[in-house]
C-alpha cells in the first residue's frame, strides 16, 4: 500500500515537473501579450484545470472514505450508539453539503471562465435567495443542536446510584493510577500534600475511608455496570481519553473532574469481533516486517487503553494505561486479589 | 515675501520638500505603503520559518524511528545523531503554531493589507498616525526577533503548545521549555499585543475619520469592512490575552496562584494554592477564538474584492456580506467555550457554547453562498489571485463544515485534541487564510512594487498548493476519527495505531510537495520585485481608488487632489438604462471616482 502510494505521488510529481517544464518553455519565447494578466487562453486553460481538479478532489474524498473510514474506532460503551448515530448523521449532512458546494464552486469556475465577448451579469442582490440560504442552515442547525444537547446532557449528567462503581483516575507525569473505593464504597480523602513514601497518591492516612482503598496500575471494569470516574492530577493538565468508550475529560490539578460511562463489551468479546480480528491481523502483519521491534513485541493483542490527550511534557506520547473490561465475577476475583491502601502502609 | 507664500499654496503632497534619506524611506518609514511592505516581508520570512518547522514535524511523524541528519543540522543538540528529541518536537509544534497564527496570519496578513489598502481604498493620504504605525511595525519586528531568539536558549523554547496552558507552561520542572524559553515567549507576545493594538487603533480611527468625500460606510469595499471589524475584534480581545499572560508571568515569577493549585512535582509539594488552570483557559480562549476570525476576516475581505473584480461582477449581497462580518465578529466573542467542552467546565456551559458556536455557521454559510453566486454567470478572469480566492472559498467550506462536528459538545468528546481538530483548523483558518494572503499578494503586487508577478509561476504555485493542501488535510480527518491524539512525538508506543502509519506517510509526502511548491512563490516574489514586468496603473481593471494612484509611490498617494467618490466599489458590468452597452461604453467597470452618468440607474443605497 505504502509503495503504491509513493509511486502514485512520485508519478504525480513527475507529471507536475514535466508540465512545469512545458509551461516554462512556453513562457520563454515570443510572448506577444506580456502584461502578466490572464489572457483568453489562460482563462480557457485554467478553467479546464479547475474541472480536472474537481476530479482530483472527489477522487480524494472517495479514496478517503473508501479506505480510511475503517479506522473509525469501534465503540464499547452504552452511549456509543447514541454518539455514533449523531456523528454519522452530522457527517452525512456535512458531506452532502460538501459534495454539492464543492461541485458548484469548481463547476462555476469552469463554466464561467472568461471568454472573449462574454458579458458578466450585473446581479447585485436578491433578498429571497439570501433568505433561503439563511433559513435552511438555521433549521438544520437547530435540529442538530437540539439532538446534540439531549445527548450531551444525558452523557454528562451521570446519576450516581447504588450500582455505580466510583473509580478515581489519578494522573501524573507520565502515568496513570486507578483507585477503587474498596468495601465501604467511598473514596478516602486525598491531597498532594499527603504524598510521602509509598503513599504516592496522597491519601489521608487518618481517614478511615482511605484504608480499604485499592490502588492499581491497570483499570479493570465490570461489564454493563455504570462507572463514574473522578479525575485528579498531581502536577500538570492531562486529559483522560478513552477512545473506545467515546469518553474524554481533562484532568486538572487543584480540582476533581468527572465523567461516567457504562462499558458494554468485554475485552474478550471485542478481541473476537470480526472488526478487531481483521484489524489485529493486519497490524501483526505490519509488525512482523518491522525490524525495530524485538521478537516478543511483534505479536500484538488488542487491549482497551486510556491515553493522555493534553500536552503534559516530554513523554506525553507514551502515557497510557491498560483497561480490562470483564465479567462481574472476573472483576470481583481480580479486585479481591489487590492490596488495599491499609495493607500497603502497614507493610512499609 | 512672495517666495515665502508660495509653498502654502501647494497642497499637502508637496509639503515635504526634502528627499527622504535611505533610513527614512526604507527603515523608519512612516509611509503606510512602505510599512505594508515591511510587514509583508517580515511575515513571509516568519512564514518560511513556521513552515520549515512543520516539515520537521511531518518528517518525524512519518518515519518516527529513523534518523535524519537534517535534525542534527537544524536542531543541534536536540537532534543529536539524527534523532529528534521529544522535547524539541513539542517546541516545534508550539512555535510553529505561535508563528503561523500571530506572526504570519495576524501581522503578515492583516498588517500588510490593512496598511496598504485602508488609506488607498478610502482615499486618504496616509494612516491617521504615521508614527504610531511605524511604532507598531517595529514592535512587531522586535517581537519576531525575540520569538526566534527563544530557539537559542539552553533548555529550548516554549514547549507547552501554542496555548501555553499552565501548569505545564508555568513550571520549568515540568518541561525544560518552560524556563527561559517560556519567558521569552511571554515577552514576545506582550510586545506583539502592544504592536497589534497600536495598529488596530490606527486602522479604526483611519477608517472612521479619513474617508474621502462621498465615501460613506456603505460604499466601502468589503476589504475595508473586514479590516475595520478585524481591528475592533483585536482591540477587544488582545488585551485579555495580555492579562492572561501577565497573570501567568506573576505565577511564574512572583509566586502568585492565579492558575496553580495543589501541585506535587519532582518530589516536592509546591506552595501554590487556590488557583485554577481552567481560569487561564477561559482567558486564553477569549482571545483565542476571536483570533481565528482576526486571521480569517481579512482573508475573506481580500477575496471578496478579488472575486468581484475578476468575475467582472458586483459582489453578491453586499449588505448581507457586511451583516455577516458583523455577526461573525459579535459571535466570535461568545463562543470561546467550545475549546473547553471537556476541560472540567460545567456541562451546562457546554450547552450554551454549542448553541452560540453552531450559530456562527449561519453567517459563514451566507458568505460562502454569496461568493458562489458572485461566480455564477460571471466572466471569470482566472488570474493567480483569483485562483487563490476560489481556492479559499473551497477550503473555507471544507474546513468550516467539520466545525459543525467539533462545535457540537457531544461529538467533541471523542475527537477533541485529535488529528480531526488539526485537519479542521488547518483547512479553515490556516490554508484559507494563507490563500487569502497569497491572493492579496498576487493581486496587489503591482500596487506594492510597481511590477507584475509572473502569472505562469503563479498558476503552478496555486495548483500544486491546492492539490497538496487537500492531500494533507482531507485524509487527516480520518486518522483523527481513529482517535490519534495531537502533539504526540510518535505513535509507535501504541501498536493499535500501526496501521495508520501509511496514511501518515502519505500526508507527509503531500506536505513536502506543498512546501516545495512555495519555492515557486518565493522565486517569483523576489524576482518580480526587481525584474517583473512593469505594471500598468490599473492592471485588473478594478473600480477601487487604489488604482487611481500613480504606479510610482509618492508620499500622500495622489499627486493632486484626493479623488471624490460617487458610487460603491462594485460597478462591474453594470449596464446603462436602455441596456445597449455598459455605462461607460466598451468598458465593463466604473471606478468609484466616476460620477453617476446620465444614462445610468442609481443603485438604492
Amino acid at each position: 500500500m505504502t509503495v503504491l502510494l509513493i509511486i502514485l505521488v512520485a508519478a504525480l510529481l513527475g507529471i507536475t515537473i514535466w508540465q512545469i517544464s512545458k509551461i516554462f518553455k512556453l513562457s520563454q519565447p515570443v510572448e506577444s501579450d506580456d502584461t502578466q494578466v490572464a489572457t483568453n487562453e489562460d482563462n480557457q486553460k485554467q478553467g479546464k484545470i479547475f474541472l480536472a481538479f474537481t476530479v482530483f478532489l472527489y477522487g480524494l474524498m472517495i479514496y478517503s472514505f473508501w479506505s480510511l473510514s475503517k479506522f473509525y474506532a469501534p465503540g464499547a460503551s452504552e452511549h456509543t450508539e447514541d454518539y455514533d448515530r449523531l456523528f454519522f448523521i452530522s457527517l452525512g449532512l456535512i458531506m452532502f453539503v460538501q459534495v454539492i458546494i464543492q461541485f458548484l464552486i469548481h463547476w462555476f469556475a469552469y463554466k464561467y471562465r472568461g471568454k472573449k465577448g462574454q458579458k458578466a451579469l450585473f446581479y447585485a442582490d436578491n433578498d429571497k435567495l439570501e433568505f433561503i440560504w439563511t433559513i435552511i442552515p438555521v433549521i438544520t442547525l437547530a435540529a442538530l443542536i437540539i439532538y446534540g444537547l439531549f445527548s450531551w446532557s444525558e452523557i454528562m449528567n451521570v446519576e450516581e446510584t447504588d450500582d455505580t462503581l466510583v473509580v478515581e483516575i489519578y494522573a501524573y507525569q507520565f502515568d496513570w493510577r486507578a483507585r477503587y473505593s474498596g468495601e465501604d464504597g467511598t473514596l478516602g480523602e486525598a491531597n498532594v500534600r499527603f504524598i510521602e513514601g509509598v503513599n504516592q497518591l496522597g491519601l489521608n492516612e487518618s481517614d478511615p475511608y482511605a484504608q480499604d482503598d485499592i490502588i492499581t496500575s491497570e483499570l479493570h471494569l465490570p461489564v454493563n455496570r455504570p462507572v463514574l470516574f473522578k479525575f485528579r492530577s498531581q502536577d500538570v493538565l492531562h486529559s483522560a481519553y478513552f477512545p473506545f468508550f467515546r469518553s474524554q475529560m481533562n484532568v486538572v490539578p487543584g480540582m476533581v473532574t468527572q465523567f461516567g460511562f457504562t462499558p458494554t463489551t468485554t475485552s474478550k468479546e471485542i478481541r473476537n469481533s470480526d472488526y478487531m480480528v481483521e484489524k489485529v491481523k493486519n497490524i501483526n502483519e505490519i509488525r512482523k516486517n518491522n525490524d525495530n521491534l524485538d521478537d516478543d513485541e511483534k505479536q500484538y493483542e488488542f487491549e482497551y487503553y486510556l491515553l493522555c490527550n493534553k500536552i503534559c511534557g516530554v513523554s506525553h506520547y507514551n502515557m497510557q494505561m491498560k483497561i480490562v473490561v470483564e465479567t462481574e465475577e472476573e472483576y470481583e476475583k481480580w479486585i479481591s486479589e489487590q492490596q488495599t491502601f491499609g495493607e500497603l502502609t502497614a507493610q512499609n | 515675501m512672495s517666495v515665502a507664500a508660495q509653498p502654502l499654496a501647494n497642497d499637502h503632497a508637496h509639503e515635504d520638500h526634502h528627499e527622504p534619506t535611505f533610513i527614512e524611506k526604507y527603515i523608519f518609514s512612516t509611509d503606510h505603503k512602505m510599512i505594508a511592505k515591511q510587514y509583508l516581508i517580515s511575515g513571509l520570512i516568519m512564514g518560511a520559518i513556521g513552515i520549515a518547522m512543520s516539515m520537521l514535524m511531518r518528517l518525524q511523524l512519518a518515519w518516527p524511528n529513523e534518523t535524519f541528519w537534517i535534525y542534527e543540522v537544524l536542531l543541534g543538540k536536540f537532534g543529536q545523531g539524527g534523532v529528534m528529541d521529544p522535547s524539541i518536537y513539542l517546541a516545534l509544534s508550539t512555535i510553529h503554531g505561535t508563528i503561523m497564527i500571530f506572526y504570519v496570519l495576524t501581522a503578515g496578513l492583516s498588517g500588510t493589507f490593512s496598511n496598504l489598502l485602508i488609506p488607498l481604498q478610502i482615499g486618504a493620504r496616509d494612516m491617521a498616525s504615521g508614527f504610531m504605525n511605524m511604532l507598531s511595525f517595529w514592535l512587531f519586528f522586535i517581537s519576531c526577533i525575540v520569538i526566534v531568539a527563544s530557539f537559542f536558549v539552553e533548555a529550548g523554547p516554549a514547549s507547552s503548545g501554542w496555548t501555553v496552558y499552565p501548569p505545564l507552561s508555568a513550571l520549568p520542572q515540568a518541561i525544560g521549555g518552560s524556563g527561559l524559553g517560556m519567558t521569552l515567549w511571554l515577552v514576545a507576545i506582550t510586545i506583539f499585543v502592544a504592536s497589534s493594538l497600536l495598529g488596530s487603533l490606527n486602522y479604526i480611527v483611519t477608517v472612521l475619520n479619513l474617508r474621502t468625500q462621498g465615501m460613506t460606510m456603505t460604499r466601502l469595499p468589503l476589504t475595508i469592512w473586514a479590516f475595520f471589524v478585524t481591528a475592533i475584534i483585536g482591540t477587544v480581545s488582545f488585551p485579555v490575552l495580555l492579562a492572561a499572560g501577565l497573570l501567568l508571568l506573576m505565577d511564574r515569577s512572583f509566586g502568585t496562584s492565579f492558575f496553580l493549585s495543589d501541585i506535587y512535582i519532582q518530589g516536592e509539594v509546591l506552595s501554590y494554592q487556590g488557583g485554577s488552570p481552567v481560569l487561564y483557559e477561559h482567558l486564553f480562549w477569549f482571545l483565542g477564538h476571536p483570533e481565528v476570525y482576526i486571521v480569517l476576516l481579512p482573508a475573506l475581505g481580500i477575496t471578496s474584492e478579488i472575486i468581484a473584480t475578476n468575475s467582472r461582477k458586483p459582489i453578491f449581497g453586499y449588505r448581507a456580506m457586511i451583516a455577516s462580518i458583523l455577526a461573525i465578529a459579535f459571535l466570535s466573542t461568545v463562543v470561546w467555550g467550545h475549546h473547553m467542552f471537556v476541560s472540567g467546565m460545567n456541562p451546562f456551559l457546554g450547552s450554551v457554547f454549542t448553541f452560540t458556536t453552531l450559530l456562527i455557521a449561519i453567517p459563514s454559510g451566507v458568505k460562502a453562498f454569496n461568493y458562489i453566486t458572485t461566480l455564477w454567470k460571471g466572466n471569470l478572469q482566472l488570474n493567480p489571485g483569483m485562483l487563490f480566492s476560489i481556492g479559499l472559498v473551497s477550503t473555507f467550506v471544507t474546513g468550516g463544515l467539520t466545525g459543525i462536528i467539533l462545535g457540537d459538545s457531544t461529538l467533541d468528546i471523542n475527537v477533541h485534541d485529535t488529528y480531526f481538530v488539526i485537519a479542521h483548523f488547518h483547512l479553515v483558518m490556516g490554508i484559507s487564510a494563507l490563500y487569502g494572503l497569497f491572493a492579496g499578494v498576487y493581486h496587489w503586487f503591482p500596487k506594492m512594487f510597481g511590477r507584475m508577478m509572473n502569472k505562469n509561476l503563479g498558476y503552478i504555485h496555486f495548483w500544486i498548493t491546492a492539490i497538496g493542501a487537500y492531500g494533507i488535510f482531507f485524509p487527516m480527518h480520518f486518522i483523527g476519527m481513529a482517535g490519534l491524539p495531537r502533539r504526540y512525538y510518535k505513535f509507535t508506543e501504541f501498536p493499535y495505531f500501526d496501521d495508520l502509519a501509511d496514511t501518515n506517510i502519505l500526508i507527509s509526502v503531500f506536505a513536502f510537495i506543498t512546501a516545495a511548491a512555495q519555492l515557486f512563490f518565493v522565486y517569483n516574489f523576489i524576482h518580480s520585485i526587481f525584474y517583473g514586468k512593469k505594471a500598468e496603473q490599473n492592471p485588473w481593471k478594478s473600480t477601487t481608488l487604489e488604482w487611481t494612484t500613480p504606479v510610482k509611490h509618492i508620499h500622500g498617494n495622489w499627486p493632486g487632489e484626493i479623488p471624490k467618490v460617487y458610487r460603491w466599489s462594485y460597478d462591474y458590468s453594470k449596464r446603462n438604462k436602455d441596456d445597449s452597452d455598459y455605462i461607460i461604453a466598451g468598458q465593463d467597470f466604473v471606478p468609484q471616482n466616476v460620477p453617476i452618468q446620465e444614462n445610468e440607474e442609481e443603485m438604492n443605497e
